[in-house]
């Protein structure tokens, strides 16, 4: 009997057959595309709608119709909406983010500076707290429901159930104002050597490390615990294989692919999530630039902040995807 | 000859925690000994809670989830095993004794290839180096007559089929040079042609390496291929144990009478099979991905009467139960009933069409909400279809609890508190209750142990005599259809091979697969496994 469906399949259908890891990995990359496309309309959208403008805060109590006109003449805010944001969106595509209206300065060169201090911060509190938080998860795991593991886990709920902010008060109190042993405000500036660097960010890092290691901490017990009670892991107690064995070499590999999830989502947090921390500690980083530039309604300047945040959002959580994918046996070795 | 492995008394307690009430200490194995010689094998066989696999990995010194070995002795060479500490008994596992799982699909780590598993516990003991190992393995897997040898290590566990995994668990058993295997139901999980090839090559691999094996499974006809001699286990207790010659030709307790007489009954076949309540025509039906999973499938069922499919698993036996159902609106081809056209697809039929055709599923478990009495469960579709409810209700859902022969008792129990037979039970009733002309069974008895299975068959002939119910009744077991189908329709990779009355479809001539799919189906008998061997040569040796 001829069968259309099985001799005709499409270029793409045999594409997926042959290769199913590249055309997932290929569409993961594709639909963080479309999904930044689309966020980037959002915040241009969501500037647009919010209320007030730019040249009446500028202008505060001279705000005469005409001034207003002038300069929102000046700014190009006279113009279709759509004509706006192509042009801005083609500047971002080649990294020109327009000047800011406040400062009259190159949007670009000034996130340039504060997006690395603000990954300098973010990458030093997941050096930290990415192997912490495993670590502490296979503790737990090997303390399971004992002492051990009882305490790592009321700590880290605690220090996740406050607010970020209450924390960075907290040791500011205690580390800067009583004991005096680390320094406040969290001030870097250029030409600052690596390890004052270090020192000057060591109380943000904190906060940022006991919020974020609840969370990880807890999805690797689990992902853990889940893997534990599976046939294969009974398997290898069953050929008496020593206990580290098990886990390094049987378990851990099956645990990967969500622990791997749950770090890139708290990269994420500690990239975009920065933004309080950086307020509490006047560190001068992209969150700090951003709220400052809300305040005075500069808005080529939220809207890069907002993009670049966005950007780093998806491009992690893709990492993770692909990661995950990777991870997964199945799809890297197809039958 | 002195014992390999000697059991004395064994006694095996868990603590279970039945909902609402206080943990209690319940005992799984009780007062249990017997005795094993190098290179024999003893079959452990009995229903499920017998204790049987407990029994198998004490063996180990292991009790699976909770289950503690309290009192005996089980002796490796005269060593009592539970007497060793940790590091002891690890010397132990996977070096003398291994052991081979129902499920090698669960059992094999997804992450790692097949060869690298198999050698494992052979280096990490130190037995031989890796290379050895390799060698050995090799030899392995020519000896179990998996395909390319010499490249089948280096595949990862999904990439091969269910059977050849369970040969390469048997494979991965034996590297070590083990003294004792403890096979737990290797075969259960296979379909009857794939299981035979496993059967035959797990008979082969341990008589060529003169390995002692434990053999557990609930299969009688199996386990008289293999054993030397039979233990038969019930409530954790030794009912008789004795050797296969005399569990199977001469049992002495009525239980292993019961087990040894199971599905022994055949039906005789309705006379006149020409008027048809259901007609399937020419139909054809594929997934959303343009799979091609039925291909022009016509058959038919007469009112009152049964029809039995069989086949493999893939064979699209259960697919043709969606289509008829409209799970899976068929592609091609039509379905009557009564002469009426049947509307394809599930959502667009009438509330009377759905009616008159219900189903029973293998897994009574998944398929009630386990938070409804048995009350809520059977009267649902009374007031669905019927529109009763309150006093009318219960007294119906009584009625019908009476029909599948379980007392008022247990109209207000939970799924959790019923037996596996009794779910079973009660989604026969649930089905009833819509008062059905046609019930599609989906393996309802593969599930259950041999005796309550049987008791679930009685069932359904005595309630198709009461009212008249047409059953299309899917199965992989040849004996079920000895015992209730007037019709047989034999399916083969979406394709219908064999139709007819009972009698003609499974008497030759043969078409290849039916004969095949016939020989594969254990017999009571000892030596069977020899006989067919010689007659058909490992054919489907691929699987």
């Amino acid at each position: 009997m001829s069968n259309p469906t099985e001799t005709e399949s499409l270029p793409r259908q045999r594409f997926q057959e042959r290769f199913p890891l590249l055309a997932l990995v290929i569409e993961r990359i594709l639909l963080s595309l479309l999904l930044l496309v689309a966020v980037s309309m959002l915040i241009f959208g969501g500037v647009e709608a919010l209320p007030g403008d730019f040249a009446t805060t500028y202008l505060g109590q001279s705000a005469t119709p005409q001034a207003v006109a002038n300069i929102r003449a000046e700014l190009g805010l006279d113009r279709p909406v759509v004509t706006r944001y192509f042009e801005w969106l083609a500047g971002a595509v080649q990294g020109d983010f327009g000047t800011s209206w406040a400062s009259k300065n190159s949007v670009s060169e000034q996130v340039g500076n504060r997006l690395g201090n603000s990954l300098f911060l973010a990458g030093f509190a997941a050096v930290i707290s990415v192997p912490l938080a495993v670590g502490l998860g296979m503790l737990s795991v090997h303390f399971r429901n004992r002492m051990p593991d009882k305490i790592i886990n009321v700590i880290s709920l605690a220090a996740i159930s406050l607010p970020e902010f209450f924390i960075g008060y907290l040791l500011i109190l205690y580390f800067a104002v009583n004991f005096g042993i680390a320094t406040f405000p969290a001030t870097v500036y250029e030409g600052m050597g690596f390890i004052e660097r270090l020192k000057a960010i060591a109380l943000p890092t904190a906060t940022l490390v006991l919020v974020v290691l609840a969370h990880m901490m807890r999805m690797t017990r689990a992902a853990i615990l889940s893997v534990m009670s599976s046939a294969y892991m009974e398997t290898a107690e069953l050929k008496g294989l020593s206990a580290f064995r098990a886990i390094v070499k049987h378990a851990a590999p099956n645990a990967l692919a969500p622990i791997i999830n749950v770090v890139a989502l708290n990269l994420a947090y500690l990239v975009v999530g920065v933004v309080v921390v950086e307020v509490v500690f006047v560190y001068p980083g992209m969150g700090q630039y951003m709220v400052d530039a809300v305040t005075v309604r500069d808005m080529p300047v939220v809207q890069a902040c907002g993009l670049i945040f966005a950007a780093v959002y998806i491009f992690l959580n893709m990492l993770a995807d692909i990661l995950a994918i990777i991870a997964n046996p199945r799809l890297r070795h197809p039958r | 000859m002195p014992e390999l492995l000697s059991v004395r008394n064994l006694k095996i307690e868990a603590t279970s925690y039945p909902p609402g009430e206080p943990p209690k200490r319940i005992t799984i194995v009780d007062g249990v000994s017997f005795d094993l010689q190098k290179g024999k094998v003893l079959g452990l066989i009995g229903e499920s809670g017998a204790g049987k696999s407990t029994i198998g990995l004490s063996a180990l010194a292991y009790g699976r989830g909770g289950a503690e070995i309290t009192g005996g002795e089980v002796s490796l060479n005269g060593t009592n095993i539970l007497a060793l500490g940790k590091a002891g008994i690890r010397k132990v596992r996977g070096a003398q004794v291994c052991y081979v799982a129902q499920s090698a699909a669960a059992a094999f780590n997804p992450a790692h290839r097949l060869g690298d598993q198999v050698i494992e516990a052979s280096v990490k003991h130190g037995l031989m180096s890796k290379d050895e190992a390799r060698k050995r393995a090799l030899y392995l897997f020519r000896v179990l007559g998996l395909p390319h040898p010499e490249t089948f290590g280096d595949r990862f566990p999904h990439q091969v089929s269910g059977g050849q995994l369970q040969r390469a668990m048997t494979a991965m058993a034996l590297c070590p040079n083990p003294e004792l295997i403890v096979f737990d139901e290797p075969t259960t999980a296979l379909d009857v042609t794939t299981q035979i090839d496993v059967l035959a090559a797990i008979k082969h691999a341990i008589e060529e390496t003169d390995t002692a094996a434990l053999y557990i499974t609930h299969d009688l006809a199996v386990v008289a291929q293999i054993s030397d001699d039979i233990m038969v286990l019930r409530y954790g207790k030794t009912v008789e144990y004795g050797s296969v010659q005399q569990i199977i030709e001469a049992p002495t307790q009525d239980y292993t009478r019961a087990l040894v007489n199971v599905r022994q009954t055949a039906r005789q076949e309705a006379p006149d099979q020409s008027q048809a309540l259901l007609r399937v025509d020419n139909v054809s039906a594929q997934y959303s991905n343009g799979f091609k999973v039925l291909h022009g499938v016509s058959l038919h069922l007469c009112k009152g009467q049964t029809l039995a499919i069989v086949g493999e698993s893939g064979s699209g036996k259960s697919t043709l139960a969606r289509v008829i159902t409209g799970l899976l609106p068929p592609s091609d081809g039509r379905i009557t009933f009564e002469d009426k056209p049947l509307t394809p697809a599930l959502k667009s039929r009438s509330r009377d069409e759905l009616r008159r055709i219900q189903l029973i599923y293998q897994m009574a478990d998944t398929a009630m909400n386990p938070r409804q009495t048995v009350r809520d469960i059977i009267g649902r579709p009374l007031t669905f279809y019927y529109g009763l409810r309150g006093a009318a209700k219960t007294a119906r859902v009584k009625e019908l609890l009476e029909q599948i022969e379980m007392s008022n008792g247990f109209i207000d129990r939970y799924p959790a508190e019923l037996s596996g037979g009794q779910k079973q039970r009660v989604a026969i009733a649930r089905a009833l209750a819509a008062k059905p002309e046609l019930i599609l069974c989906d393996e309802p008895t593969s599930a259950l142990d041999p005796l309550v299975a049987e008791g679930i068959l009685k069932l359904l002939m005595k309630l198709q005599t009461e009212s008249q119910l047409s059953y299309i009744f899917i199965t992989h077991d040849i004996a079920i259809v000895r015992a209730i189908a007037d019709s047989v329709a034999v399916m083969h990779r979406g394709r219908l091979v064999r139709f007819g009355p009972k009698s003609r479809a499974l008497s030759p001539p043969f078409d290849d697969y039916t004969d095949l799919l016939l020989k594969s189906v254990p017999e009571m008998e000892i030596g069977w496994l020899e006989r067919v061997l010689s007659t058909r040569r490992m054919a489907s040796a691929g699987n």
